[in-house]
């Protein structure tokens, strides 16, 4: 295999992996705070894409400026989701959330291939097939886009967290629960805040992927399991560990690709996800867990 | 024992279903509901008894199944050595994964997630092999001879079913009695204590792993059987993994009868909503998920459990 094939394959994983990272960042949130693992995401990537869709299809309104339409909106669907539903659901149990998120999946999964069929959609913007050639690899100027939105949103993500109060919050509850409400921090409100700014992060994810993606009922499945891997991989509930482990498992599906054939490419992914679970459940950059 | 009489009471009327009912819909309903249990109690024996909550059952089902198909089409062997066969991969494919898991350590949502990956690494293996048929699915050559295991009448593979079905619940009401029941029921409520008292956490859930898989491949071999097609998506794809858990969720967890309850339950919600709401693709699925939901947020003994609850309520007045 020589460097002008694999390169630009390093390059394509690197733009779809700032993706991965970003769909990633929501996941890892919410599990940092709330430690539950929303099984849910991937299905909220889709409700979040046909979003998008169908905002540019009815009204012409392009996947970029759709960014202040799309986020706001899947942050009250995640709002509203975890204070009525998830959080009545637990009973003391993790695996109760997972049953729920589950069961959330099923349904949202189901309802969408009942409204829309399993079509594929796409949305044909002027720019969507224009390239741009960087080491020698053509990349579409909607990856890279995506690939700087995904780093843009994952610095102002962090600085969020750092520097207002509801960060703060949300950084005291995850640490110490019992402390927070101490001090006189509103615990379910702040939960569904931590839940509705993961489940946001998806709407700007669906806003940078849809020009160089597709939707369908079907699209989030993909996705769930491998922003599980990033998470896993990057470590539970850190920002920088999930921003890494996008960017690797982006490179792992194009080289794998590359070397096994496009069947078989995602090997690679779940075979990284089933040996950094046995081995390093912490993830690289976790705490012990 | 009261338990056991009437569980056999149960299969002993089961078991006679199809010299009564003479119409094929009606067996085929009741043939059904019994397969269902089946993987609900497969399910129920590491997940209700366990406490290890499998989000990829598929695994087990799909390596069963694809064992009696592959063996018979690749290599000729029988239907019935391949019924073994597939019990025992399956079980041996579920003991591998506890090895790993378990080993580490992994418990709660993390032993559902390395299920699912599994699952999903043997479902896109498996679509790219070419003995297994790789995307197209493997067929079974239509033989309708009992010593190829495929029946004219749907009544001889509804007692072939009942059988296997019998087997799994009368294990099941063992461990409602024997001590590797027990420790198993410990070790779900409460691991760290289970173990401080010499109970070994690892063995014992092994040994459910081996159970568990055991039960999920034969069922997997009987589908194979009876619909002579499977493919990547059938055997590994995530609606038997959701069927499996589905089950006893609905009727109730760990529990003898739950399985066989919330099978009927689903069976005739779904039969009520294809009526209502008609054919459409996923609508099912809507309706199965949505009871998914509800079923853990308000009910989350399950069906069974309404019963003990209104009873305790009643002597104790109220919660």
């Amino acid at each position: 295999m020589n460097s002008a094939i694999l390169l630009p394959s390093i390059l394509n994983g690197t733009t779809t992996g700032a993706l991965y990272a970003l769909v990633a960042l929501g996941l890892t949130l919410i599990y940092g705070v709330l430690h539950i693992i929303n099984f849910a995401h991937g299905a909220l990537l889709m409700v979040a894409l046909y979003g998008v869709y169908f905002l540019y299809k009815l009204f012409g309104i392009d996947p970029y400026v759709s960014l202040l339409i799309v986020p706001p909106l899947m942050f009250c669907i995640g709002y509203v989701l975890q204070r009525l539903v998830i959080t009545r659901a637990s009973h003391g149990r993790d695996e109760n959330i997972l049953l729920v998120t589950l069961g959330l999946s099923i349904v949202i999964e189901n309802l969408a291939l009942f409204f829309f069929k399993s079509d594929t959609q796409v949305v044909d913007t002027p720019y969507g097939f224009e390239v741009v050639e960087i080491f020698g690899a053509f990349l579409p100027y909607p990856k890279i886009i995506a690939f700087v939105g995904a780093l843009v949103t994952a610095g102002a993500l962090w600085l969020f967290m750092e520097r207002t109060d509801l960060g703060r919050s949300i950084r005291a509850l995850a640490k110490e629960r019992k402390g927070a409400q101490l001090v006189g921090i509103n615990v379910p409100h702040v939960f569904a805040m931590s839940f509705g700014i993961g489940v946001g992060v998806l709407g700007i994810a669906a806003c940078l992927l849809m020009p160089s993606y597709y939707v369908s009922p079907q699209v989030g499945q993909g996705f769930v399991l491998i922003a599980f891997t990033v998470v896993v991989l990057g470590g539970m509930g850190s920002f920088g560990g999930a921003l890494i482990g996008g960017l690797i498992i982006g490179v792992v599906e194009a080289v794998g690709g590359l070397v096994l054939g496009e069947s078989l490419g995602q090997i690679g992914i779940f075979a990284v996800f089933i040996l950094i679970l046995l081995f390093r459940p912490q993830g690289l950059l976790g705490h012990k867990v | 024992m009261k338990q056991l009489f009437i569980l056999l009471g149960i299969f002993a009327a089961l078991a006679v279903v199809p010299f009564f009912v003479s119409s094929e819909f009606w067996l085929n309903a009741v043939l059904l509901t019994l397969y269902a249990a089946l993987l609900g109690q497969s399910w129920n024996i590491l997940g209700g008894y366990g406490g290890q909550f499998s989000f990829g059952h598929s695994l087990f089902f799909g390596v069963g199944a694809y064992s009696v198909a592959v063996f018979q089409v690749q290599l000729g062997v029988n239907p019935w050595i391949g019924l073994l066969l597939g019990g025992l991969f399956g079980s041996v494919i579920a003991v591998g994964i506890g090895f790993l898991t378990f080993r580490y350590g992994l418990r709660g949502s993390y032993f559902a997630l390395v299920t699912l990956a599994f699952a999903e690494v043997f479902r896109i293996v498996s679509n790219s092999l070419w003995w297994t048929g790789a995307g197209e699915g493997i067929l079974i050559e239509l033989d309708q001879r009992a010593v190829m295991m495929q029946f004219k009448s749907l009544s001889h593979y509804y007692w072939l079913l009942w059988a296997i079905t019998l087997v799994c619940f009368l294990t099941v009401w063992s461990l409602g009695r024997s001590r590797f029941g027990a420790r198993l029921m410990a070790v779900r409520d409460n691991e760290d204590a289970a173990g401080a008292i010499g109970v070994d956490a690892f063995t014992v859930k092994l040994k459910a792993m081996a159970l568990s898989g055991l039960f999920t491949g034969l069922a997997g071999v009987f589908y194979a059987q009876k619909f002579l097609y499977l493919d990547p998506g059938i055997a590994f794809g995530p609606a038997v993994s959701v069927e499996s858990l589905l089950v006893p969720i609905v009727g109730g967890l760990g529990t003898l009868f739950g399985p066989l309850l919330g099978a009927a339950a689903l069976h005739i919600v779904g039969e009520v909503a294809r009526e209502m709401i008609g054919d459409a693709p996923g609508l099912n699925m809507v309706v199965f998920g949505t009871i998914l939901v509800l079923m853990v947020m308000f009910l989350p003994r399950g069906i069974g459990g309404l019963g003990k609850m209104s009873v305790r309520n009643i002597f104790k007045g109220g919660k």
